[in-house]
């Protein structure tokens, strides 16, 4: 009796495991530790080299062990550093990039989520050819619309102006947010909207009462997105800007290009981490919707 | 009586004018999108295709030269050298972002600890730019400052690394900053896609005898194969459009070793004042975009297709 019911392996509790599973384990950890730690090493490095005094970073080398802290690089990095002959850090050029973005992003979202809730859940006769119109929107290289892109700015009166560059952003984002929003309200049962039809509502307070409050995940995700993109770009941001009205992007590249002799690893590390910081915080709060946004949107 | 009111039924049946109108107000709501986007992509598309064949150089002319500009495009080297760059960096970055995503992803998947915070490690490049991407590669592979003279400050004083100044290796370079910047990407969608799998299967084809490496190739790959054919889609676009962070990282050099068409593009439309130029290479981009996904979006279809039918 005691036998036969040993011969019944018992699939609830866990097994030893053997020698070479063991080994297993270890080789697969440790792949994946080397391969992390790969991976954050050029984030380590300018958080460090940010820290370090500059005869340091030259003297030793740009991969080093602080000796000693010093937080002046930050300061100087923010508000006195000198970019394009201007020694005003980057302290203006962030807040540009954050007038631009945000009402940029904000826009395209409201926008992609009305046009996902119109083309998906109300009768149009031409809702298939505007789907694929704003498809070839997303991938449409941004080189092949440039030239145009800058005439008309300058026709508008907007040429390199922080309306000028909202705009550029504003209609390709929307592109995109309205493929976002489609490929989520897609997925709404078609009931909700009719029960709201049949009690009189029309579009706008459909919109409100039913898919907004339904829609957080697709708003969050394409929040971060937008935002992440817009702050990110670089193209539109150096082509359609001024000295004026500089995104960080752009400034850091002049920074970057801006080889007067004595490089200062120190600031431009903290001024690099400036610029990286807005995304990388949305990515950290953001990062289940982020990861959602990528499984999601992209798939479809 | 007359109270025989018909089933309310959701075809458009107008009632009154103010229902009429109503069901206007969607289309309303999507006529602003589809003016600013059929604008931007018919219009502004064959505006630049028309200026690709004037001869406009500083500023817009209109005066048709046929394929003028096109010609001496083929003819100039900077151009010829960024879309020979940009075949053989697109197929490396392609190939090893895939690769080591998949990797990457396989290890994931073995139900290792830490997971959601090696996840974030993994996928932290794509949230930066690429100019903090190019601009951070840039010190690192420097030889006088970075790599080389760490290891050499380190005692090994004939330490050489030198990638990203010689002409030879330079591309090695762009292509090492790419791949750091998307495999974390590739190895999120492909875990995710693994999650997916049919659980089941994998099953049935363990109690099979079946080995990890033939689940792999016969269950696991054919049902993950949508997701691969996404990541080839949008790492395409990230190579063909390519621009910052090169810029950062080589500047397209050294000399124009690392040039590629989107930097040809810029250079001609913004520095060099050769706008019926930089419009015809812009055109060019288009064309290769299109040319490469029409065979992706056909097996797409394809695959679709059979999916479909297998149900």
């Amino acid at each position: 009796m005691t036998a036969a019911t040993t011969n019944i392996p018992d699939l609830t509790r866990r097994r030893p495991l053997t020698g070479k599973q063991i080994a297993g384990r270890i080789a697969l950890y440790a792949t994946l530790l080397i391969l992390a730690a790969f991976v954050l090493m050029p984030l380590a490095v300018i958080i460090l080299n940010s820290v370090r005094f500059n005869e340091d970073i030259l003297r030793e080398s740009f991969i080093g062990w602080p000796t000693r802290l010093t937080l002046e690089n930050w300061s100087v990095a923010w508000g006195e550093a000198c970019i394009n002959a201007s020694c005003t850090g980057v302290k203006p050029y962030f807040w540009a990039s954050m007038l631009m973005v945000v009402p940029a992003t904000v826009i395209s979202t409201a926008l992609g989520l009305l046009n996902g809730f119109a083309l998906t859940k109300w009768p149009m006769p031409f809702a298939g050819l505007v789907f694929v119109v704003i498809t070839i929107g997303v991938f449409l290289p941004p080189q092949v619309v440039l030239l145009p892109w800058a005439i008309a700015l300058s026709w508008l009166g907007l040429s390199k102006s922080l309306a000028g560059l909202a705009l550029v952003h504003i209609i390709q984002g929307t592109c995109f947010t309205t493929l976002f929003a489609r490929n989520y309200l897609i997925n709404l049962p078609d009931d909700l909207i009719k029960a709201a039809r049949i009690d009189g509502a029309g579009f706008f307070r459909t919109f409100w009462r039913i898919v907004v409050p339904l829609s957080p995940p697709i708003i969050i995700v394409t929040i971060i997105w937008q935002f992440t993109f817009i702050w990110n770009e670089f193209l539109f941001a150096v082509t359609f800007s001024h000295s004026d009205f500089r995104p960080i992007t752009a400034a850091l590249m002049s920074l970057n290009a801006d080889d007067t002799g004595v490089s200062e690893y120190g600031f431009g590390s903290a001024a690099v981490l400036i610029a990286a910081i807005p995304p990388l915080i949305i990515y950290f709060a953001g990062g289940r919707y982020f990861v959602r946004g990528l499984t999601q949107g992209a798939v479809k | 009586m007359a109270l025989a009111a018909p089933p309310p039924t959701f075809a458009s049946r107008p009632k009154s004018r103010a229902a009429r109108m109503a069901q206007l107000v969607p289309a309303f709501v999507l006529i602003p999108t589809i003016i600013t986007t059929g604008i931007y992509i018919f219009v502004f598309v064959g505006w630049n295709i028309y200026l690709s064949l004037s001869n406009s150089t500083l500023l817009p002319t209109y005066d048709f030269a046929g394929f003028d500009a096109y010609t001496r495009l083929w003819r100039n080297p900077r151009w010829t050298t960024g879309v020979w760059n940009l075949a053989v960096f697109g197929a490396l970055y392609i190939i090893l972002t895939t690769a080591m995503g998949v990797f990457l992803a396989v290890l994931m998947d073995q139900k290792v600890k830490g997971e959601n915070l090696l996840r974030s490690i993994f996928l932290y490049p794509i949230a930066i730019s690429f100019v903090v991407t190019g601009t951070t590669w840039q010190w690192i592979l420097n030889p006088s400052t970075g790599l080389q003279a760490f290891v050499q400050s380190l005692g090994w004083e004939n330490f050489e690394f030198t990638l990203i100044t010689s002409r030879e290796t330079a591309l090695w370079a762009v292509v090492l900053a790419a791949v750091w910047h998307a495999s974390g990407f590739v190895m999120v969608m492909v875990l995710a896609a693994l999650r997916g799998v049919d659980r089941d299967m994998v099953k049935a084809g363990q109690i099979d005898g079946a080995g990890m490496l033939k689940i792999y190739r016969r269950i696991i790959l054919p049902s993950i194969w949508p997701v691969m054919i996404s990541v080839l889609i949008i790492l395409l676009q990230f190579a063909i459009k390519t621009f910052d962070l090169v810029l950062a990282l080589t500047h397209g050099g050294p000399g124009i070793a690392t040039t590629f068409p989107a930097m040809f593009v810029y250079d001609r439309l913004f520095a060099a004042g050769e706008l019926a130029q930089g419009a015809a290479a812009a055109v060019w981009m288009l064309i290769g975009l299109v040319v490469v996904f029409l065979p992706i979006g056909a097996l797409h279809l394809v695959m679709r297709r059979q999916k479909g039918g297998a149900k």
